[in-house]
């Protein structure tokens, strides 16, 4: 079936004549159609351009580009223009975007065709899709759990095959969290690798773009067309991006034998739920039967990560979303008597109760009296947490972990209780506020719901994640499972 | 740490958002519990450790000071909630 063909093999199909853009298109439309009002990935639509853009590029539009053809979709955090987008909240329900951001710009050129734009927990807070002003998405394992989040649309699409590849952001986790809930491959970039620019801000000192797909070749693939030096985004780093696709095609069989992987011994300890770690422990012992190296390591402050990201996280979002004002654009309250009530008003009704928790907890420790003891602190511990990473790398090429503690949980088991869903992030944070790249790749299933393993490399090694990827999943074949009605 | 109502109206005067008494109430638990978890911050040793603002510790990159194209106003205001002749309309702010 088309949906299972990887992106190698659908762009080399479109470039023979074999098959058509047009035909990819109608293919994953179909599909969307069919198993998206069960799922609700997709919150902003665009299959009239779409189907216009595939004709077009069969008619030689995208000539020479290197994805000409493939359906993608979109984060609704990047902006899309003529397009609406959304963040997943009220506040931008009625925003259409004026301008592309970078990352959406970069795979059009690539020859790439949007399908839609995918639900996401509101700007990006939350690990559960749940925040979502559009409503949650559903995870296609089993429909009564979450898909994780923030990037949860794009995780379930590409796992239900609705799409083949599909854009995300993590701040805290975002993009490896969802993917091992719902059992596909996700990479997040060094922080500084892919543009900023266009893509709505949510910490910025941790947000960073990447994409999900079903393998590392393909998200390979995706990567390539979206990362490198952009001068729109001033953190954006100036340093060639390398060949990620050529690396995996000279990869040889043994590109895991004597590859030091480092596990830290945090990460392995209480909490790790019994069957998540089994599953785990099998994944290592692939790679140590590959030829790799199993050693294990410390992250002595790995416990103050969900700490110090809970304060930055929202100080940063506090300054960031002070923009949304009903001013210039997004949602303005009826008949505001005064300027303030026009802010507080429309703030108050436009934004969810997530966002608003995150903004005043910003609000609060970058307050008179408080700054030195959060927000400086955190700052601080921000440092120990990357220093951890600093000094592991020193005697390991990789790290592999856990994404998270457990599988997928029920939809509505954690949302009245917020600090038991940021108690979940634990394994993911601390590579977010290190800057470093990561992936997460399916390692097996717990009572058929998917688990990831997680990979962390040096920054800007993002080629040995995708290298260490791909030869696990030349050997294992948990990447290739599709949920029961998706097939 | 426990937020009273009044410091919880405090902070959403910040922020500007316009919240009701209930709403208050709410947040003032949730908003507690979520400083809990962040006291353990205390906790950690961080004598002579720099304050780490940026993951990789690069310093803004500078960039020419040249006029480039931008979107037009017409576009950005044709999503504003309400212009006129080109200005953005708010609630009159003088008296």
């Amino acid at each position: 079936m088309s949906h299972d063909r990887s992106i190698r093999d659908m762009v080399a199909a479109v470039a023979a004549g074999k098959t058509s853009a047009a035909e990819l298109t109608t293919h994953y439309l179909d599909r969307i159609a069919a198993h998206d009002e069960t799922l609700n990935t997709l919150i902003s639509g665009c299959a009239d351009t779409a189907r216009e853009r595939a004709v077009a590029i069969d008619a030689g539009a995208a000539a020479d580009t290197p994805l000409a053809g493939l359906p993608i979709a979109h984060k609704d955090i990047f902006c899309m223009r003529g397009t609406r987008t959304s963040c997943g909240s009220r506040m931008l329900d009625n925003f259409v975007a004026p301008y592309d951001a970078t990352v959406v710009e970069r795979l059009a050129a690539a020859g790439t065709v949007t399908l839609g734009k995918t639900n996401m927990d509101e700007f990006a807070m939350g690990s559960s899709n749940e925040t979502s002003f559009y409503g949650p998405v559903r995870n296609p394992w089993n429909t009564d759990y979450v898909p994780g989040g923030s990037s949860g649309g794009s995780a379930a699409a590409v796992a239900a095959g609705l799409v083949p590849a599909a854009t995300g952001t993590d701040t805290g986790g975002s993009i490896r969290q969802p993917a091992a809930l719902c059992g596909v491959t996700g990479i997040k970039p060094t922080y500084g690798r892919v543009s900023r620019y266009g893509m709505i801000a949510f910490a910025s000192s941790l947000d960073q773009g990447g994409c999900f797909a079903r393998s590392a070749d393909d998200c390979a693939h995706v990567l390539q067309a979206m990362a490198g030096f952009d001068e729109r985004d001033s953190t954006c780093v100036e340093r060639e991006v390398p060949d990620y696709v050529g690396a995996l095609d000279a990869q040889g069989d043994d590109y895991l034998k004597g590859m030091r992987v480092g596990l830290p011994k945090e990460y392995f300890a209480e909490g790790l739920d019994d069957a998540s770690r089994q599953v785990i422990d099998a994944a290592i012992a692939e790679f140590e039967a590959r030829g790799a190296e199993i050693v294990e390591i410390t992250l002595p402050h790995t416990e103050l990560a969900v700490s110090t990201y809970y304060v930055l996280a929202p100080a940063e979002a506090s300054s960031n979303l002070a923009r949304f004002d009903g001013v210039r654009y997004g949602y303005r309250c009826e008949n505001p008597v005064d300027l303030e009530d026009l802010y507080t008003r429309s703030r108050g009704e436009g934004f969810g109760r997530e966002v608003q928790r995150r903004i005043m907890v910003g609000a609060y420790v970058l307050s008179a009296g408080y700054y030195d003891a959060y927000y400086l602190k955190a700052q601080k511990t921000r440092r120990l947490i990357a220093q951890d990473f600093t000094n592991a790398f020193e005697n390991v090429d990789l790290i592999a972990a856990p994404v998270t503690q457990a599988p997928a949980f029920k939809l509505g088991e954690k949302l009245d209780d917020p600090v038991s869903m940021y108690l979940n992030d634990v394994y993911t944070l601390p590579a977010s506020l290190a800057g470093l790249p990561g992936m997460s790749v399916p390692a097996g299933f717990v009572d058929g719901l998917p688990v990831g393993l997680q990979l962390l490399a040096p920054w800007f090694e993002e080629a040995r994640l995708l290298g260490a990827a791909h030869a696990y999943q030349q050997t294992t074949d948990w990447h290739t499972k599709r949920p029961a009605g998706f097939e | 740490m426990s937020l009273t109502a009044d410091q919880v109206r405090n902070v959403a005067r910040l922020a500007r958002l316009g919240l009701d008494d209930d709403q208050i109430a709410e947040y003032a638990g949730e908003l507690s519990n979520i400083l809990d978890v962040v006291a353990s911050l205390e906790k950690a040793d961080t004598t002579d450790v720099e304050p780490m603002a940026h993951p990789l510790d690069l310093a803004a990159r500078l960039r020419a000071d040249r006029a480039v194209p931008v979107t037009d106003r017409d576009d950005f205001q044709a999503i504003a909630p309400a212009t006129a002749e080109g200005v953005y309309l708010v609630p009159k702010v003088i008296e």
